[in-house]
């Protein structure tokens, strides 16, 4: 891995001055994958909170060149652009390496946007697409998506009177993006940045289609203080939550494994969007969590 | 100049297919749709056999082949895709970013009726549908033309002026399916015409790096769309000019739009598509009978070409829209109200609108003796009763 001296050395994909929330742990994310990067990077994004606070016109945060096209195709687009590249490295017309990474939300990525991406993917493209995921439509207000947690408080599934919150557990999306068997597939998150900065600069060595999953702590969406995103993160994976994990050609490997591992109590605690399940009538809801985490820890820890 | 012919008995789409290898786009994103597939699978074998070294991108969906191509094209590369009915339906959102991006795709559209019911034969819906999506249309009567067409269209869409994707029309079986003599330019020779792109902003410029596909917000978004209809208001020039020098290159010159026995007629058919073709000869039957019938086909639908046809429409007694679509709208086809658009206020003529062939409904000789009888007799009346009519429904 790059050294941090090395790493400050290179100059970061997004620049200071982006309209992104006060807490939002996303420019954080861009910026480590920016770093990680000794080559020069062009990348896509989808429509959602990155890309709208980013690129405001007149005005762009991005350095490195950036296309936005729509909500769903994020992958598709950079899959035209990188083929755009190769059409012209084959014709002499370019030299400089350059690598390509698609960005997207978990709207983006695990729903809307899932076709282009598994499409992407399966056709090889030597691209890596990173979904961020902050476990909710945020951009649009906090609407409930497929990476919304069982018992979370969105605008679409807000904790009401006979129901508590989202009634569905999580899609596995690393998991669906591993089934594709492409060469890399790794979960990372920002509060361990030195995994995930070892991750990014795996899969930019790796040759084909490369995904990585990152949790995103949202400070509107999960509720919780603007100085605290860093430390859901970490929470996320101290409970395993969220575990640190990559899939090197079918390899699984668990990159960080805590000491101990917390109740996942600790992270749901201290979040808004979990705050009606401290009610007696909602706390098996709480119990159903644990398990599933529980479950997912085993099933991760077999296959590694 | 003499030019020799050199022809080849060829499908529509196998002329498309042939024009796509000699154009030898960097990029071609594309998914498969009846009756665009005998397209698609053609240029897969010019690209299997090393005929052409453009890069596929055989995607999952006429949406993802549209997203592939705004990518392709944004990264300053020759784009091409194709596809018909609800191929185009789906990559409709694209479909205007390609458009509003301002990216010179060029997209042969092989028409074919949307659903529901289902149906895989020929109708302009799919087309006309798309007519305020920001594509310029080229409308093509035969396999030739849909050559031809393909061609100019790389060189239209590049213009400077311009910088616009463009659609070519080709009517799904009737010209995709059906085989014709077909005169192939020289690979060298249709090469120089296109000439090299020269793109003016590209993902891939690392000393250049630009922000494509921005959130415009009140302050900007209003004056991007007038730059946008602003391309489109200099298409129409830069169509004509193409079209010029395509007969100076190829010896077959192209108009915005073309007349048939238009010049001395009393009443004109207006129409685009295959029908043209049947049209020619109910004309010449008309004319014998001594009914001065002419026609005016479009080959140019977006930008449309309202001069032209005020133009040519000045004086005449009568005249009738043919349309290969409904708009639904209780009133006539989309062709019909850009007709009597045009018209309005400069000519008083009587209009009536046909409807016809919608699903591959076999538009018969007779249908169109029909029409040119119930035209003819309008303008002899001067009164046009009934304007929105179904030709050869039951």
């Amino acid at each position: 891995m790059a050294t941090i001296k090395e790493l400050l050395q290179r100059e970061s994909a997004l620049s200071s001055g982006h309209r992104m929330c006060a807490g939002c742990t996303a420019p954080i994310i861009v910026k480590l994958i920016s770093l990680a990067s000794k080559y020069p990077l062009v990348v896509s994004c989808a429509t959602g909170c990155l890309e709208v606070a980013t690129t405001i016109y007149p005005y762009t945060a991005w350095k490195c060149s950036f296309i936005h096209n729509a909500f769903e195709n994020s992958a598709a687009t950079i899959s035209g652009v990188e083929t755009a590249y190769r059409a012209l490295r084959k014709k002499g017309k370019i030299k400089n390496e350059i690598k390509f990474i698609g960005f997207g939300g978990d709207g983006g990525m695990y729903d809307i946007g899932l076709q282009a991406l598994s499409g992407a993917m399966e056709r090889g493209h030597d691209i890596l697409t990173v979904c961020y995921d902050n476990e909710a439509y945020m951009n649009t207000g906090i609407q409930r998506s497929s990476a919304t947690p069982k018992g979370a408080a969105t605008t679409t599934s807000p904790a009401g009177k006979v129901i508590p919150g989202k009634k569905q557990f999580r899609k596995d999306l690393t998991g669906i993006m591993a089934a594709h068997k492409i060469p890399y597939v790794a979960q990372a998150s920002p509060s361990h940045w030195q995994d995930l900065v070892k991750k990014v600069e795996k899969a930019l060595e790796i040759k084909g289609p490369k995904f990585m999953n990152i949790l995103m702590p949202c400070t509107l969406g999960w509720r919780f203080m603007v100085d605290e995103g860093i430390e859901m993160a970490k929470l996320a994976v101290e409970t395993c939550f969220w575990p640190l994990y990559e899939i090197e050609n079918g390899k699984h490997a668990v990159t960080y494994k805590p000491k101990e591992k917390k109740r996942l109590i600790e992270f749901i605690e201290k979040q808004g969007r979990f705050s009606h399940l401290k009610k007696e009538k909602n706390k098996h809801i709480i119990d159903e969590l644990q398990k599933d985490v529980d479950r997912n820890w085993e099933e991760l820890l077999r296959k590694a | 100049m003499s030019i020799m012919a050199n022809y080849h008995a060829l499908t529509g789409n196998e002329a498309v297919a042939y024009a796509m290898k000699q154009i030898a786009p960097d990029v071609v994103a594309a998914y498969p749709i009846t009756p665009q597939t005998s397209l698609m699978q053609k240029f897969s074998d010019f690209v299997a056999d090393g005929d052409v070294d453009t890069e596929m991108i055989l995607v999952e969906s006429e949406h993802s082949a549209m997203s592939a191509c705004v990518g392709a094209a944004a990264s300053g590369v020759r784009t091409m895709t194709a596809t018909a009915a609800n191929g185009l339906a789906l990559m409709w959102e694209i479909v205007y970013i390609a458009a509003s991006s301002r990216l010179p795709i060029v997209m042969p559209v092989v028409n074919r009726a949307l659903s529901a019911p289902i149906n895989i034969h020929c109708d302009h819906s799919d087309a006309m549908g798309a007519r305020d999506s920001g594509w310029i249309q080229l409308w093509s009567e035969n396999a030739q033309e849909a050559y031809d067409n393909t061609i100019q269209a790389v060189k239209i869409a590049e213009d400077p002026d311009v910088r616009l994707p463009v659609m070519v029309n080709l009517d799904g079986f009737v010209i995709s399916h059906g085989m014709e003599n077909v005169d192939i330019y020289d690979d060298k020779k249709v090469k120089s015409f296109i000439g090299e792109y020269k793109p003016l902003v590209n993902l891939l410029d690392l000393k250049h790096p630009v922000t494509i596909g921005p959130l415009d917000l009140q302050d900007y978004y209003f004056e991007h769309k007038r730059q946008q209809a602003e391309g489109m208001m200099h298409a129409q020039k830069a169509i004509d000019k193409v079209g010029k020098e395509f007969g100076a290159s190829f010896g077959r010159e192209y108009d915005i739009v073309e007349g048939y026995k238009l010049e001395d007629a009393d009443f004109v058919i207006i129409g685009l598509g295959s029908t043209m073709g049947t049209l020619r000869m109910v004309i010449d039957e008309a004319r014998k009978s001594g009914m001065k019938a002419g026609f005016l086909k479009l080959r140019v639908f977006r930008p449309f070409p309202k001069e032209i046809v005020r133009k040519h429409l000045k004086g005449k007694k009568a005249v009738a829209v043919l349309d290969r679509s409904d708009s639904f709208n209780a009133v006539s086809g989309p062709l019909y109200s850009e007709i009597t658009s045009a018209l309005y206020g400069v000519a008083d003529i009587p209009v009536v609108n046909y409807i016809y062939g919608l699903g591959g409904r076999d538009t018969s000789v007779s249908m169109l003796h029909r029409v040119v009888k119930d035209t003819y007799d309008i303008s002899k009346s001067g009164k046009c009763d009934n304007i929105l009519n179904y030709l050869g429904v039951r």
